[in-house]
């Protein structure tokens, strides 16, 4: 039997080598697979991990990938802190997405500065109503987020294919599943010349600083921690659990959905079925990676994105399947949480029933 | 040839049990004659839950061995511990609610139960013969506290038991209750079987134990005969030298009412909660009213619609602070209640007083935020680091300072930092519930006084508590809760322990006393 012990005192250091622990060990995993499958295992990481961002152009697109990743996770942050285990950003971003595309589609012929916050803010509003419902669910009948987030995820995706294949589809597209290009009015504009970062970039930041202020120096922020450490201290103190659960949830959500809709006005330009190739699942692993803190998560989305990009490569010059990045992004949150947990306790091999085992009869019959 | 003495029934020689961080027993010696009953003072921390887990087989020693009967022997767990007939009732019964005492016992027992039947027989036979009846059909759910300990009891002597450890038995009895059982243990103790008592109530040590053996810090710091010793002496190996053990604060009487409930009558959420039944209860400014009774008798019900955690009808409940007189805050959540100078020290410390991860300046701001420590939704870290530095200075808090998480704090200290986070915010009313529990003399001294001061300023206080003693000591009106029900509150100088103890097991009425004049039933 395996036991696991507390040990005595948790260490904040371990505490942040512990994502960078996961990902040497993820690496060193990577280099037996490798192995095994008969490449070699150097050659493979430096196709993974260095190949894509080995020039300006890399580098851009690494930015442009961990947008949308980064905007999830900063959103998960806020939540994850209250305890609240949304694992719905996928869904809160495809309705995110489909939401702007529809406003960008009924904008299409008008010219006005307006119309692209119209578009950005009613994507927003998207991934945030799609997150109320799980909120809603949640403070009023006590269901589990976890559940109504993921299955609310598969319901977003087929609403977002009826949508592109039905009454979203573009009329002159020979009856392909893609919405007509948007307008120039309702693309994000690029933040550098001659690359594909686009304005979500400066968006995603802004959101990191914005939810940095909000949770080390507002008293909603500490609200939020409270009620996700210790929730009857939060109800002794006054705090208003539902709408705090309200607002997490909410604020994921708007962020997820900002994210949906930074693509299909960003990189994309039109509503298409395969928007995000799971980067709000991505967002969960970046924001443990991250330890739910904004500094990590940026650094933790970049190397979500190095691995998007690197599985690709790795099809594309070694003919690996492209499994491998879901792969690494497993073996990454599996590490993580491994450690984690060996960070705090220790592993005790016990040959015997426990204790509570029923005692034999007595012998000892004295008076 | 030497004579061979009777050897102990137990005897610890050289027990010694490292923690990180704390040597929890440091060459504890103890020995246990049969039929003897046998004390283990100390304070809490002193060593005293470690030395019994060791007994029991809960915990290895590092170093020392163990005699059974003048025999070396290791326990290896409790199941070989009540296989060898060491029995132990816990301060916190593991017991299910649902399942009647038989079921309870059985499970217990595991493959030596035997049949039902049997087994509810002798639960009977065992139980009436040692006066302490308990019906074998009962659930748990509808035993007072008193008989779930019964149960606990019973379930080790329908075994063969040599020796009964209890750890801190009577801190749930009322002073009828602990009588009844005191007489339970001398006639056990009549028949040979050793008791090791855990206690740190020196009255009913000196009144039913043999011997004693004093722990300090993990070491025995004396033994003696209690019958022989006076209470002061016997403090004084618990706590040290340096360390006053007993003090008198003057009684005062109030006249201007700052708390009150009127009609207070409240079903519980919980089903196995307790309806609170017209409670009546005036607080005046400048006096401590003390609520004593057993736990789960209403107490956390009635601190909840105090607290606001629980909502009550409109008109139940009016704080009376503001020059704007009396508000109904019966249906105000616990922020407004603050606003109104509700000061609040709940029963747990950790998880609900204080969030443990979090630093203590974070744990200032937990209920301070109402003090000028927020401005437009911002929260003023320096402020708020300077009035966590204030606490601990002012409340002498033991601590590697204000960035030291909550739960890396003892017990006491945590406790005088909760304390001085309600006090420094200068409350009208202030409500503590347990506040000295689990606390040592030192820490327990402070915090009385720093409650008679904040008294004196003028502030009405409630203490709900389970500790007669405390209560006596800094109360100036006095009484119980029993059932959801509140007994008369009398001047505390009227009352007495006996009567107090009556209206813990419900008994309201005015009885032929000396002092009368001040009832009113």
């Amino acid at each position: 039997m395996i036991k696991l012990e507390p040990r005595g005192e948790r260490s904040k250091r371990m505490a942040y080598l512990s994502p960078v622990l996961a990902a040497v060990l993820t690496m060193l995993t990577g280099v037996i697979l490798f192995t095994l499958l008969g490449v070699d295992p150097w050659e493979a990481l430096v196709t993974i991990l260095y190949v894509p961002i080995s020039d300006t152009y890399g580098i851009a697109e690494l930015c442009v990938k961990a947008t949308p990743i980064l905007l999830c996770a900063i959103g998960l942050s806020v939540v994850f802190k209250a305890q609240i285990w949304n694992i719905g950003a996928e869904g809160q971003l495809l309705i995110g997405g489909l939401f702007g595309s529809y406003m960008a589609l009924q904008l299409i012929d008008v010219e006005s500065a307006w119309v692209l916050p119209t578009v950005l803010v009613f994507g927003a509003l998207g991934g945030l109503v799609w997150a109320g419902i799980a909120a809603l669910l949640k403070v009023q009948f006590n269901t589990n987020e976890i559940l109504t987030t993921i299955m609310m995820n598969y319901i977003a995706l087929n609403i977002l294919l009826w949508a592109v294949h039905g009454p979203l589809k573009d009329p002159d597209g020979y009856n392909f599943p893609e919405s007509a290009m948007f307008s120039d009015s309702s693309l994000l504009p690029l933040l550098i010349e001659d690359t594909r970062i686009h304005f979500g970039l400066a968006l995603a930041l802004l959101a990191v600083v914005a939810i940095w202020v909000l949770m080390s120096r507002s008293f909603y922020g500490f609200q939020i921690k409270v009620m996700g450490l210790d929730a009857s201290a939060a109800r002794l103190s006054g705090f208003k659990e539902k709408r705090l659960a309200y607002f997490a949830l909410m604020l994921s959500g708007a962020l997820a959905g900002l994210a949906g809709v930074s693509e299909v006005t960003g990189p994309i330009g039109q509503l298409i079925p395969n928007i995000s190739p799971g980067y709000g699942y991505a967002a969960i692993i970046v924001a443990f990676l991250g330890r739910l803190h904004p500094v990590g998560i940026l650094l933790a989305s970049l190397l979500m994105a190095l691995l998007y990009m690197g599985g690709e490569m790795a099809q594309i010059s070694l003919g690996l399947p492209l499994a491998l990045t879901g792969l690494f992004q497993g073996m990454l949150l599996f590490y993580l949480l491994a450690c984690d947990v060996l960070i705090s306790f220790r592993v005790r091999w016990i040959s015997r029933q426990p204790t509570t085992a029923p005692i034999q009869p007595t012998t000892n019959t004295q008076g | 040839m030497p004579k061979q003495p009777v050897p102990p029934r137990l005897s610890l020689r050289g027990i010694t049990k490292q923690y990180p961080g704390c040597i929890a027993n440091d060459d504890v010696h103890l020995s246990i004659a049969p039929a003897e009953i046998h004390a283990l003072l100390g304070e809490n921390g002193a060593g005293k839950s470690t030395l019994m887990k060791v007994i029991y087989g809960l915990v290895k020693p590092d170093r020392g061995e163990l005699l059974w009967d003048g025999l070396p022997l290791e326990v290896k767990d409790p199941a070989h511990a009540r296989k060898m007939g060491i029995g132990m009732v816990f301060q916190h019964f593991s017991l299910f609610d649902t399942l009647t005492v038989t079921e309870n016992i059985a499970l217990a027992l595991g493959d030596d139960a035997g049949e039902l039947g049997p087994l509810a027989e002798k639960i009977r036979t065992v139980s009436e013969k040692y006066g302490m009846a308990i019906n074998p059909e009962r659930e748990i759910h509808t035993l007072s506290v008193g008989e779930r300990q019964r149960v606990e009891i019973v379930r080790c002597l329908v075994q063969d038991i040599r020796l009964l450890i209890l750890d801190e038995p009577t801190s749930v009895l009322t002073p009828q209750e602990v009588e009844v059982l005191f007489v339970t243990l001398r006639q056990l103790a009549s028949e040979g079987c050793s008791i090791l008592f855990i206690s740190h109530k020196l009255n009913e040590v000196k009144a039913l134990c043999h011997k004693a053996t004093v722990l300090r810090g993990g070491r025995v710091s004396g033994a003696c005969i209690p019958s022989e010793q006076d209470t002061t002496s016997m403090a004084k190996m618990m706590v040290g030298d340096d360390t006053p053990v007993s003090t008198t604060y003057p009684k005062v009487l109030g006249d201007k009412p700052v708390l009150e409930i009127t009609q207070l009558d409240q079903p519980s959420h919980d089903p196995f909660g307790v309806h609170l039944k017209n409670l009546d209860l005036t607080v005046n400014a400048g006096e401590i009213v003390g609520i004593a009774g057993v736990a789960g008798n209403g107490q956390e019900e009635l601190l909840a619609s105090l607290s606001g955690e629980a909502l009550s009808k409109a008109g139940t409940v009016f704080f009376n602070t503001s020059s704007a007189g009396k508000t109904d805050v019966a249906l105000l959540p616990p922020d407004q209640r603050r606003a109104l100078g509700l000061g609040f020290v709940p029963e747990e410390r950790l998880g609900r007083g204080a969030v443990p991860e979090m630093s203590l300046t974070e744990n200032a701001l937990l209920t301070g935020f109402l003090t000028g420590l927020v401005k437009q939704g911002m929260v003023g870290w320096q402020k708020t680091e300077a009035f966590a530095d204030k606490i601990i200075k002012d409340y002498k808090v033991k601590t590697a300072g204000r960035h030291a998480q909550a739960d890396s704090l003892s017990g006491g200290n945590l406790q005088k930092f909760i304390i001085g986070r309600e006090i420094l915010q200068d409350p009208k009313i202030l409500i503590a519930a347990h506040p000295t529990w689990g606390v040592d003399i030192g820490a327990a001294t402070a915090i009385h006084k720093a409650l008679i001061t904040l008294r004196d300023q003028g502030a009405a206080i409630l203490v709900v508590s389970e500790d007669i003693d405390e209560l006596f000591l800094i109360s100036d009106r006095i009484g119980a809760i029993c059932d959801g029900e509140l007994s008369p509150i009398k001047p505390t100088p009227q009352s007495s322990i006996e009567e107090l103890g009556r209206m813990m097991a419900g008994d309201f009425s005015p009885q032929v006393q000396p002092a009368t004049e001040g009832t009113h039933a």
